[in-house]
């Protein structure tokens, strides 16, 4: 986990206009939008959340919370700073205590020519499902490439700028520099660019009852003594390596969208997928612990997976979704020296299909129920059950498409 | 299905050669700018006469079109709060930013109804600002048409005159149809109806409907079996005429209550492309009042 700072600051910034209200009218008036969303879940799995998924130790591991659990309480500000800017920020509020800032970032609002930037923290424009926030994930959880490619989702530090073409097809095209600070980033300290981050994205709608979008992304980073903890090697054991090279992500995604005559309070179905490829090469250090091996060679995968789901609304306020997981890890190119250390081919290929059922009695409410037959664990089936609300109170934003 | 491929017809095959490029989030945003500015303006129309307005997506076509409009015609008070902010936002069209003279909301022309006197969530999806239907009114376009009439002269200085001579036509052949269908309408007065959603209250005002129940327990609330049992009780001590829905709304609710309570179930076009005949803001004022009459009977 990566920890977050400096909440005072984002809320002084978004805040300060309101100290400027003239003294006839009421300072509440200038107060920003204000949301909360409160979820929580309950989860019953069969093997320890802790074990990742085959071939992906040195990747992330959000896995589940078992039990009951509040889930991350959501605070949402934002307003118009001035005409020239809108803030926004987001505060995830953690269970066990602390305030994290999930987004802090002024975008412009003039640019004009179809031109839009934004800086500060922020999630990335990659992917699909990268940008949308976990109160409105389709599921409880993300899909398996996004938690061990992106730790769910990557965050970034820095700045993006976005370009819409003046065509009637939606043809968008961005780029972002930042910090690096999301996995697979390192949180770079050093003067410069961490990470950066390329798409695209084409979308539009065919007669008034369909609707879909494609895009590509690429993001690139270069990775500092990356640690990771509980890998196990050729004989078994579990060590500590650390890693230090490049990173390149590659990913394409689809969403498709259809309602009977474009109503979708009645009924709509959708179908979305992404597939996302990364490699990585550099060295790597084999059992890093003090009485270790330390043995450093050179190192290079590639990693790949893709996730596919439907959604659909059968009714008002019923929603039901499948989705498939299958992750691949690839079979590395170990230096020599590390050749007897590292295991380079897994021959597995994690999978997991998830099936949801979900009931909105209101546009601000959520109840959710899933089960998942996780195979992402060689030899380790685990049937997993959660179920999960979603309230959110206050200004409710519009949700991106 | 024919009705779907008139209303893309009507909404999307506008004249492309025109000037003046107007994003109208309702399709009778869309008809008032046509009758206003003829072929001046190449209008898109960011939802049908099918879709619910409060429950858009802010899609990628409504993104694209949005960057090149100069003018956004919308109801306003709150009714697209869930779409169009993230419409304007990432289309990175600055002139259309809430304020601007290229932002036309008509609901600031009207007197608004319903405007909650307190605002609690626990009564569901109340808009503050007032009910946002005001499209039921006929005479509500009388004081909308004269604003934006002059907002399109604004935008576009060259062509005020054809604007104002436009704008004057209208009234005339407006007044004059909004006479005629209360004249048509007079045997409706005083009529007692249950509605759906509470969409209804300018038309209730104008016509002078009694609305005496909603299907939706609160706005914005699926009917639950237990709320439709409940008006069904209401309805035998205070009984109605028919039941309303706009087009855009399952038929499931107004059916059950009809066959119950043995009212007739009027589906009304509610905007233009809501029905067959409501190709235009005349006939979808025809229409209205036939289906109202023909649930008299």
């Amino acid at each position: 986990m990566f920890k977050k700072i400096c909440v005072g600051t984002a809320i002084a910034v978004l805040s300060s206009h309101a100290m400027a209200a003239d003294v006839i009218s009421n300072e509440a008036v200038f107060n920003p939008a204000f949301s909360l969303i409160l979820s929580g879940t309950y989860g019953s799995v069969q093997r320890d959340p802790a074990i990742p998924a085959t071939g992906f130790a040195m990747n992330p591991n959000p896995g589940h919370e078992q039990g009951f659990n509040l889930g991350e309480s959501e605070m949402g500000i934002s307003a118009n700073v001035d005409p020239e800017y809108r803030g926004v920020a987001t505060l995830a509020l953690s269970p066990a205590g602390g305030i994290s800032v999930e987004n802090a970032f002024v975008r412009t609002t003039s640019l004009g020519d179809g031109l839009n930037l934004k800086f500060g923290r922020f999630f990335s424009g990659l992917g699909y499902l990268n940008e949308q926030h976990a109160h409105a994930w389709d599921f409880v959880d993300q899909p398996l490439v996004y938690a061990t490619l992106w730790e769910n989702q990557l965050g970034e530090d820095g700045i993006q700028l976005k370009w819409l073409a003046p065509t009637d097809t939606f043809i968008e095209v961005g780029g972002e520099m930042g910090k690096g600070r999301g996995f697979p980033g390192t949180d770079t300290v050093r003067n410069g660019n961490g990470a950066s981050v390329l798409f695209a994205h084409i979308g539009d709608d065919i007669g008034i009852e369909h609707s879909w979008r494609a895009g590509a992304s690429l993001h690139q980073t270069k990775r500092v003594a990356a640690e990771s903890t509980s890998v196990p090697d050729v004989n078994g054991n579990p060590v500590t390596n650390l890693f230090t090279g490049h990173s390149q992500t590659a990913g394409l995604d689809f969403v498709w969208k259809y309602s009977p005559n474009g109503n979708v309070r009645n009924n709509y179905f959708k179908l979305q997928g992404e597939y996302f490829r990364r490699k990585e090469s550099g060295d790597l250090t084999y059992d890093t612990t003090v009485a270790g091996a330390n043995i450093t060679d050179s190192f290079s995968v590639i990693q790949s997976g893709f996730y596919l789901q439907s959604v659909y609304q059968f009714m008002p306020r019923w929603r039901t979704g499948l989705r498939y997981d299958r992750l691949d890890p690839g079979v590395a190119q170990v230096g020599a020296l590390n050749a007897g250390n590292i295991i380079s081919d897994y021959r597995f290929n994690p999978t997991r299909t998830s099936l949801m059922l979900d009931y909105s009695p209101s546009e601000f409410s959520r109840l959710r129920m899933q089960v998942a037959n996780d195979q992402s664990r060689r030899g380790m089936k685990d049937n997993q059950l959660f179920v999960q609300y979603i309230m959110s109170l206050g200004a409710h934003g519009a949700h991106q498409y | 299905m024919k009705i779907f491929y008139y209303s893309i017809l009507f909404l999307f095959a506008l004249p492309a050669h025109a000037a003046l490029n107007v994003f109208a989030c309702e399709p009778e945003w869309a008809a008032l700018t046509l009758e206003l500015a003829g072929d001046k303006t190449n209008i898109y129309s960011a939802t049908g006469g099918l879709q619910d307005p409060h429950r858009i997506e802010a899609r990628p076509s409504l993104i694209a079109k949005a960057r090149r409009a100069k003018l956004v015609v919308c109801t306003g008070a709150e009714l697209e709060v869930a779409w169009l902010p993230v419409v304007l936002r990432e289309s990175g069209n600055n002139a259309l930013q809430t304020g601007n003279s290229a932002y036309f909301e008509a609901a600031q022309f009207v007197t608004m109804q319903e405007v909650p006197t307190r605002l609690d969530r626990g009564d569901g999806d109340v808009h503050a600002l007032g009910n946002p239907h005001i499209q039921t009114d006929p005479r509500n376009f009388l004081p909308i048409a004269d604003a934006l009439s002059k907002r399109l002269a604004q935008l576009d200085p060259a062509n005020a005159a054809h604007y104002q001579q436009r704008l004057a036509s209208f009234n005339t052949k407006w007044r004059a149809a909004i006479g005629v269908w209360e004249h048509q309408a007079a045997p409706l007065r005083g009529v007692s109806i249950v509605v759906q959603h509470k969409g209804f209250p300018y038309l209730n005002g104008w016509l002078g409907l009694k609305e005496v129940a909603t299907l939706e327990p609160k706005p914005g609330m699926e009917p639950s079996a237990a709320h439709l049992a409940q008006v069904l009780n209401t309805l035998q001590k205070q009984p109605a005429k028919m039941v309303l829905r706009a087009a855009y709304q399952e038929a499931r609710p107004s059916e059950w209550i009809s066959q119950r309570a043995h009212i007739a179930a009027v589906e009304l076009p509610y905007t233009v492309s809501g029905s067959d005949r409501a190709q235009d803001l005349y006939g979808l004022f025809d229409d209205t009042i036939a289906k109202l009459l023909a649930g008299l009977k």
